[in-house]
């Protein structure tokens, strides 16, 4: 396989409703972005594309099939090769590895993977209802399908099991939406407190509205590179690029049906033993072992051992505080059962800022130092890939150039992990990412 | 006369225009405009077939509350699966105890539009000895104002309405 680079990125402003673009639009000002960065004429920057791939979850948000050719023909990037990928809320995660698909592969020298969502074109019920609909519609849905339940029943268990709290979920609430109080791209920039979080509108016991992300309008994109894709922008640009490498993907899944989960036991990380499971039956409906199998891949192929010490920030899928602290473990950022006191322990918050709370160790590996998707909103299919453009900022130094802040800048970054997950667990993956 | 430049989204019922749209003299001005948002309603009656799974809602319609269990491996669904997530062999129909455990729950106090109406509602998933697998359900009984974590773990029973619809909805589970 090939060495694959990550050259550039952008991200359209997320919000609740873009009403002033169509998504092609929206896409496009991504794209623009991307190209802009890479310093190179958008004329050029199509001249030297091999190809794309499209990311986008939902057919009915829009009532539009076919909206990846359309977001195709309005870049500009017809008649190249171009595929859409969808995998519920991972759908930007996958297609960010299929891209790198193309570049290891030697299919291409340059691809753009560009993806979107636009949610506000159906009330916020009715939206809860089509994503529900990413659930088993003879079985499950009818029961009363509801995404913030399903994610409930979830923690209710990890809190049955390992004595996980709510004050330890709002913890998360807290530091991602303070992070992206420095993101301008984020939707909700708020300080809050723990006592703000909890006395929030209750949705789905334990968890209130500001445990849970919103809905958005937005699109991301990014452009990936062989040597040979990195040489051609260099010429074309006359300037060398802050590029990144991408060095291990990995993948998993787990059955659509929370009740279908097996109860068996935990595939191990290199640091961990079988006697630190001796009765835990996994993974249940207490985490997901979709993002274990993708993490253990994607660390084999990175050669990490020690996650919490070989990564200096993670970018991961909170679609609820309590996921991300269910993906602490999967992870192996700490064992499962330890997510909990890892949340308030402050080892994944970001030095240098204020979170109006005190906090007993100093931080380690921040963790969503973007905000995550409890702040910054997600627009499914872009999600994904605003978490590929967060860590090559990163890992360039380049956060405040595109910030105009540069509080968020994880100081010295050289090894990130993004994290993108579907539907309760169902498809999940990681991408290690290296300054180079 | 001076024509009003549309300065501010417009929103338009049942396709009809609430106020005549007022075009700019110059055309240089258009990329300003407000957007033009309309309503396109969508229903749709889909013809959806439980196929191989139809034991399972037959079984409800007769107070039966069915599993499948796997013809090599012996593991048992109880929400039913025809081919074994295990070790791939095909899976037999048999009877599930009527009585489990709550495994775990939620209180929805909001939903899905076609369920906004039934708030708050009981979500639970329950667990059946002999049963590897779980079933998603509705749980009718427990103050919802008062949800704990001491409801896991408590015993309940399969209840099943009068008039079946052949949906999962058929059955829900009280406390014992
Ligand atoms: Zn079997």
């Amino acid at each position: 396989m090939r060495a694959v680079y990550l050259v550039s990125g952008g991200v359209s402003k997320f919000t609740k409703a873009r009403h002033d673009k169509t998504f092609q639009g929206i896409v496009k000002e991504a794209v623009d972005y991307t190209v802009n960065d890479l310093g190179i004429e958008y004329k050029n920057f199509l001249e030297l594309t091999d190809g794309s791939v499209a990311s986008y979850f939902s057919d009915h948000f829009q009532r539009q099939l076919m909206s990846g050719i359309m977001a195709q023909d309005y870049l500009g990037l017809c008649p190249k090769p171009s595929h859409r990928v969808e995998g519920g809320g991972a759908t930007g995660g996958l297609a960010f590895q299929e891209g790198y698909k193309a570049i290891a592969s030697g299919y291409m020298d340059l691809c753009c993977v560009y993806g979107f969502e636009t949610m506000s074109h159906v009330e916020t019920w009715k939206g809860n209802e089509f994503i529900a609909l990413a659930s088993d519609v003879s079985f499950d849905f009818p029961v009363g399908g509801f995404y913030s339940g399903y994610y409930a029943m979830m923690v209710v268990r990890h809190m049955k099991e390992f004595g996980t709290t709510v004050e330890q979920m709002a913890h998360v609430s807290v530091k991602n939406h303070r992070n992206a109080y420095h993101n301008p791209y984020a939707q909700k920039r708020q300080k809050l407190t723990i006592e703000d979080v909890r006395q929030s509108t209750m949705v789905a016991w334990p968890l209130t509205r500001l445990d849970i992300c919103v809905m958005s309008d937005g699109a991301a994109s990014v452009v990936l590179a062989s040597e040979e894709g990195v040489r051609k922008l260099e010429k074309a640009s006359g300037q060398t690029l802050p590029k990144v490498k991408v060095t291990g993907i990995g993948r998993g899944t787990d059955a659509m049906r929370m009740s279908d989960r097996p109860h068996k036991k935990v595939p191990l990380l290199s640091f961990e033993k079988e006697a630190d499971y001796k009765n835990l039956k996994y993974p249940g409906i207490h985490s997901f072992r979709a993002g274990r199998s993708a993490a253990s891949e994607a660390y084999k192929n990175a050669g990490i051992k020690n996650p919490m010490e070989e990564l200096d920030f993670v970018e991961l899928h909170d679609a609820y505080t309590s996921s991300e602290i269910q993906t602490y473990e999967d992870l192996g950022l700490c064992r499962y059962g330890e997510g909990g006191e890892m949340a308030t322990s402050g080892k994944t918050f970001m030095p240098g800022i204020d979170y109006g709370m005190k906090l007993k160790e100093k931080p380690v590996c921040p963790v969503n130092p973007s905000g995550g998707l409890i702040a910054c909103g997600h627009p499914v299919g872009a999600t994904g890939l605003m978490q590929a453009v967060f860590a090559l900022w990163q890992l360039q130094g380049t956060i405040a150039k595109h910030f105009k802040d540069e509080a968020l800048q994880v100081k010295g970054a050289k090894r990130g992990l993004i994290h993108s997950h579907a539907g309760t667990g169902t498809y999940v993956t990681v991408s290690i990412l290296e300054a180079a | 006369m001076k024509k009003k430049f549309i300065d501010r989204i417009r929103e338009m019922k049942g396709g009809e225009i609430l106020e005549p749209v007022i075009f700019p003299d110059s055309l240089d001005s258009l990329k300003t405009m407000a957007p033009i948002i309309i309503k396109q309603p969508y229903a749709i009656d889909y013809i959806h077939s439980y196929g191989q799974d139809s034991p399972w809602f037959a079984g409800l319609a007769n107070k039966k509350l069915l599993g499948t269990k796997c013809c090599k491996c012996g593991y048992v669904f109880a929400t039913p699966k025809l081919s074994c997530m295990e070790c791939g062999a095909e899976c037999d129909w048999v009877e599930l105890p009527q009585e489990g455990r709550i495994h775990s729950f939620t209180v929805c106090h909001f939903g899905a539009e076609a369920f906004l109406d039934q708030c708050p509602f009981i979500l639970g998933l329950i667990e059946f000895e002999g049963a590897d697998t779980l079933l998603l359900t509705r749980l009718v009984g427990p103050n919802p104002n008062e949800a704990n974590l001491k409801w896991v773990g408590m015993k309940v029973k399969a209840e099943f309405v009068q008039k079946p619809e052949c949906k999962p909805t058929d059955v829900y589970f009280v406390p014992v």
